[in-house]
């Protein structure tokens, strides 16, 4: 039982990184890319730049809402 | 509908519901307060789209077939909240339609810009610029995309929603969420690097290389 990976190229890759970053792609689909990126140093720093770009992305703004408008809204659905 | 209506106005189902309500929009209310700050960009505004987004989701509360996309449905209501807002004011279209989008222009990578393969390895110009990039910025190019990227971006990237997610609470098509997520990034990243370029935190190489 070998690992059966249909070997992909470069251009492949960079069309489908952002949905593989997602999680959006399926199963065969990701081992193909894991497996490319094990080999491809330009890709994987590619993969790299991206991931750490959307986790940056990701801390944006404030984490909590207002104290204020909890209040609010708990008082408003009280009216209810 | 009817039944569900008369239990709602029965005492003690009724309030039940209104408990089991309440504690999920506290749960949800610092995600909803988030996706509607990055869409209103006001903070005041957004307020007002929560609270007003809270309100017609309790009236509306006999269309969620299945409590457990209570997170989606919610989100949704939000959605087409900001979406009559922005019809009362006349931009009818904004959230669904991506015109602004700059026609054929192929996708832009930072990555691309900054990346140079035949450095050394300890130089490390793409790990250089995200060390300076500040949260400010970052918020500012997601603010600066056309509405129709940014609640993609902002549900997708932000707040963690899959696809299909995304998908159901903008009702537009996993295709279209697929598209207008790399889009938006693409969008995000020229917006990072145009503004690097103008506070001149990116000015090692890149004055030499040819313009996009
Ligand atoms: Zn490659």
């Amino acid at each position: 039982m070998g690992n059966e990976h249909k070997p992909i190229d470069c251009e492949e890759v960079l069309r489908s990184l952002i949905s593989y970053l997602d999680g959006e792609l399926d199963k065969a689909a990701t081992a193909d890319i894991d497996h490319h990126l094990k080999h491809c140093r330009t890709c994987y720093s590619r993969a790299e730049f991206e991931r750490h770009l959307t986790e940056l992305s990701r801390k944006i703004g404030p984490s909590k809402a207002p104290a204020e408008l909890r209040r609010r809204l708990a008082r408003l659905v009280e009216g209810f | 509908m009817k039944e569900q209506t008369a239990r709602r106005q029965d005492g003690e189902a009724g309030g039940d519901r209104r408990r089991l309500f309440q504690a999920r929009v506290l749960d949800l209310t610092d995600g909803l307060y988030r996706v509607a700050l990055r869409l209103t960009r006001h903070e005041s505004d957004a307020e007002e789209l929560v609270a007003e987004a809270v309100a017609k989701a309790w009236a509306a509360l006999d269309s969620l077939e299945d409590e457990s996309r209570f997170r989606p449905w919610i989100f949704s209501v939000l959605i087409n909240t900001f979406r009559s807002h922005c019809r009362r004011r006349g931009r009818e279209l904004s959230l669904d339609d991506c015109q602004d989008d700059a026609g054929g222009e192929p996708d832009f990578s930072l990555f691309d810009k900054l990346h140079q393969p035949f450095l050394l390895w300890w130089s490390n110009p793409e790990q250089d610029f995200l060390n300076k990039l500040l949260g400010e910025d970052l918020q500012r190019a997601v603010d600066s995309l056309s509405e129709c990227y940014r609640a993609v971006v902002v549900l997708v990237i932000l707040e963690g929603c899959s696809y299909q997610e995304a998908a159901d609470i903008l009702a537009i098509p996993i295709g279209t969420v697929r598209s207008r997520v790399k889009r938006g990034r693409s969008l995000m990243q020229k917006a990072l690097w145009m503004h690097a370029r103008e506070a001149g935190i990116h000015t090692a190489t890149s004055e030499t290389e040819g313009e996009m």
